[in-house]
């Protein structure tokens, strides 16, 4: 397979033709937020936080799902990287009800980790405050769409990985929400083989399991790409 | 035409209020109002939540108290999960609420009332207040704010921070006592009992100067409640509803928590956002009565340990059967913050404290549970209704000050009669602060206290300057 060599951030970088630049990237040691993406499966460019800058292309890249080329400078970080950044993410906090102090995953939430990195000291949008329902109905879990960023991750864990197809995307724009079978409450669902990788996948507090209290919900993503890995490359690596 | 005189905001309490004095053509006061002009809802918007997230959004309430609403909170989810607690993990409850119980009272009363009545109700505002304290009497000062320090640390020894800890959960506590927090918390015991003593010893002569304060400042009969245990001890955490009369004659006892609704009503009252419960059989609102630390030690038998008890006698000396000035309030505070440090030299050297069963695990077995105990300014009762799955279907609270309402309402309006007397021309600031220092005698906590929603009333009154009300709205 060629190599490509390209720069990240005036970084001579070099790197698989098959490799992302976020992947590069992070073989290089350099970081760029994400949301959406999980190890172990698909990336989908939901988020846009990963978004780059390259030299002659006027439209930003995800670099989450654009390959590497030959001879880019990309740059990672720049002050207009970095304003909309953080404007992703206020408008992730202002869609939905995002109250981090009595919340599940407070302390071990991508979401929250991603507003203290991108300075987010207030939301500038007006809070949409939503009612939405928390379905308890599931022996073992739970989902509370408030807390719900819509980055897919468990819908992709639950078809790729665990292959139930059990959860899915329902509605457009902020109608949106995540469902399981045909809109049916988790515990009906006929599918769903209660095997909690959707949890363990999810960002913030949305999927929990039953019985958390507050800053209680830790996961180890680990356990994914523990087992992606171990099925794709036959290597069983703790 | 009657005149209206308005103290707003009223300051050094938590939360935000005014008081309305009204004075007729003579200048005499007809009547005066406490008005809660913040409104806080918890009861409303915590519906839809799941029950285990409770004890984390209820603390929320209040930064003085959270740990009352956590306590509170967590037994009624325990009353709803129908479990019984390991031993540990009460224990740890019972230690956390007695830290609660000193810092909330040291506040009240180094930091917010004895301003007032140590440098003087004529001193300016400016530096009527803690940090005139401090320049005044700074040994005093600092050991007022090393007690509260003390009792914070309890907190956070035990729930990882001061304010806000998530700690008490459904079926018991998340994080055991460790062999270092209780060394720390015996090495403070001395110092803390030392500072309780000369405070204790500072107010009895401060009692003998104010003697008509402790005449005006909400002085009548009333009723008391408070939780005892079945020995009719001192209690803060567990226990039963009991109610005596102003003689201290016990009218109401051992009433389980969860009937409190035979016992307690709540009336609305259309210009406070502070819900007025009243002791039911007796009706609205002859069945004002009072909690907290004054109701507290007129409710129980004794204090169950040596030094507040031999203190508790001496207070009783101010009362017939039960001591009905709420001046007093202050007393009861530190002699309850002597009674807590006191429990908390006993619990110390339990050697269950530091066990690691600490949680009963269940699903939701009850679809309605009642928690109660007992906050620094009064027994709190949290109620919530449940689904078969666990989301919050309907949640009252009822708050100490809230309980209080009708006394601090009767109260104010006593010191307004006294001090304000046929003046035709401007009233005085002391006299208004005396109306203010009325009450604080609660330690109010407004933020704590005020939930419901769609029960309330919004009244609007137009008032020209001539005093006439032109105009009038309600919705």
């Amino acid at each position: 397979m060629a190599a490509k060599t390209l720069t990240i951030d005036g970084q001579m970088v070099g790197a698989a033709e098959d490799q992302t630049i976020l992947e590069a990237a992070r073989d290089a040691g350099i970081h760029i937020p994400t949301l959406c993406h999980l190890e172990g499966v698909q990336d989908v460019g939901a988020c846009r936080l990963c978004l780059v800058e390259v030299t002659g292309i006027n439209k930003l890249l995800p670099a989450c799902v654009t390959k590497v080329t030959e001879g880019w400078e990309v740059r990672t970080s720049s002050e207009r990287l970095q304003r909309y950044r953080r404007m992703v993410v206020e408008l992730l906090f202002a869609e939905r009800n995002h109250v981090c102090a009595v919340c599940v995953a407070n302390g071990h939430c991508e979401l929250q980790n991603l507003a203290v990195s991108v300075g987010m000291d207030h939301v500038r949008f007006d809070y949409q405050h939503p009612r939405l329902d928390v379905d308890l109905s599931h022996r073992l879990f739970g989902m509370d769409h408030n807390r719900c960023v819509l980055c897919t991750r468990c819908v992709r864990t639950c078809w790729y990985i665990e292959g139930a197809g059990t959860l899915n995307v329902a509605g457009r724009g902020e109608k949106s929400k995540i469902i399981t079978d045909l809109n049916a409450p988790w515990g009906d669902s006929t599918t769903c083989t209660s095997c909690g990788k959707c949890v363990m996948a999810c960002p913030t507090g949305a999927l929990f399991y039953r019985g958390v209290t507050v800053a209680e919900m830790e996961r180890d993503r680990g356990h994914l790409e523990y087992i992606v890995t171990a099925r794709e490359k036959k290597q069983w690596i703790v | 035409m009657t005149r209206r005189v308005v103290i707003d905001p009223v300051t050094r309490i938590e939360g935000h209020a005014k008081i309305s004095i009204f004075l007729d053509d003579a200048g005499n006061v007809a009547d005066a109002k406490f008005h809660v002009v913040e409104f806080r809802g918890f009861e409303k918007f915590c519906e839809g939540r799941p029950l285990g997230e409770m004890p984390g959004i209820t603390p929320r309430i209040c930064g003085i108290c959270p740990v009352s609403h956590l306590l509170a909170s967590a037994k009624a989810c325990d009353a709803i999960l129908a479990v019984s607690i390991p031993p540990t993990a009460a224990k740890l409850r019972r230690l956390m609420n007695l830290g609660q119980i000193v810092q909330s009272h040291a506040l009240s009363f180094f930091h917010l009332s004895s301003p007032d009545f140590l440098l003087g109700w004529e001193t300016p505002p400016a530096s009527r207040n803690v940090f005139g304290l401090a320049a005044r009497n700074p040994d005093l000062a600092r050991a007022g704010i090393r007690l509260r320090q003390f009792g914070q640390e309890v907190i956070e020894i035990l729930g990882g921070r001061k304010i806000h800890p998530a700690w008490a959960v459904p079926g018991g506590v998340r994080e055991p006592l460790t062999e270092e927090g209780r060394a720390r918390i015996k090495a403070w015991l001395p110092e803390a009992l030392a500072s309780t003593q000369a405070a204790i010893q500072l107010f009895r002569d401060v009692l003998q100067k104010h003697e008509r304060e402790t005449q005006v400042f909400g002085n009548f009969p009333s009723l008391f409640m408070g939780l005892a245990n079945d020995d009719g001890l001192w209690e803060h955490y567990d226990g039963h509803f009991r109610f005596v009369d102003a003689s201290g004659n016990v009218i109401a006892d051992h009433v389980e928590v969860s009937r409190y609704r035979e016992v307690i009503g709540e009336a609305v009252e259309s210009d406070s956002y502070l819900k007025s419960p009243f002791y039911k059989p007796m009706g609205y609102p002859d069945g004002l009565y009072r909690v907290g630390p004054l109701a507290r030690l007129n409710v129980c038998r004794r204090m169950g340990t040596p030094l507040a008890d031999a203190e508790l006698e001496r207070f009783r000396r101010y009362g017939r059967g039960a001591v009905n000035s709420s001046f007093l309030y202050h007393y009861a505070r530190l002699i309850e913050i002597l009674g807590a440090i006191e429990r908390i030299g006993q619990m110390v050297e339990d050697a269950d404290l530091l066990g690691s069963h600490l949680r009963a695990d269940a699903g939701i077995n009850n679809l309605e549970g009642v928690g109660a105990s007992e906050a620094p300014r009064g027994t709190l009762l949290h109620h919530y209704h449940v689904s078969e799955e666990g989301l919050i279907r309907g949640v009252n609270l009822i708050i100490a000050t809230g309980q209080n309402n009708l006394a601090m309402n009767r109260t104010v309006a006593q010191i307004a009669r006294h001090y304000i007397q046929a003046t035709t021309g401007e009233i005085p600031e002391p006299m208004l602060n005396r109306v203010e220092a009325g009450i604080r005698c609660y330690d109010p906590c407004l933020s704590c206290s005020t939930h419901a929603d769609g029960r309330l009333g919004l009244d609007f009154e137009l008032v020209a300057a001539d005093g006439r009300i032109i105009a009038h709205a309600a919705r």
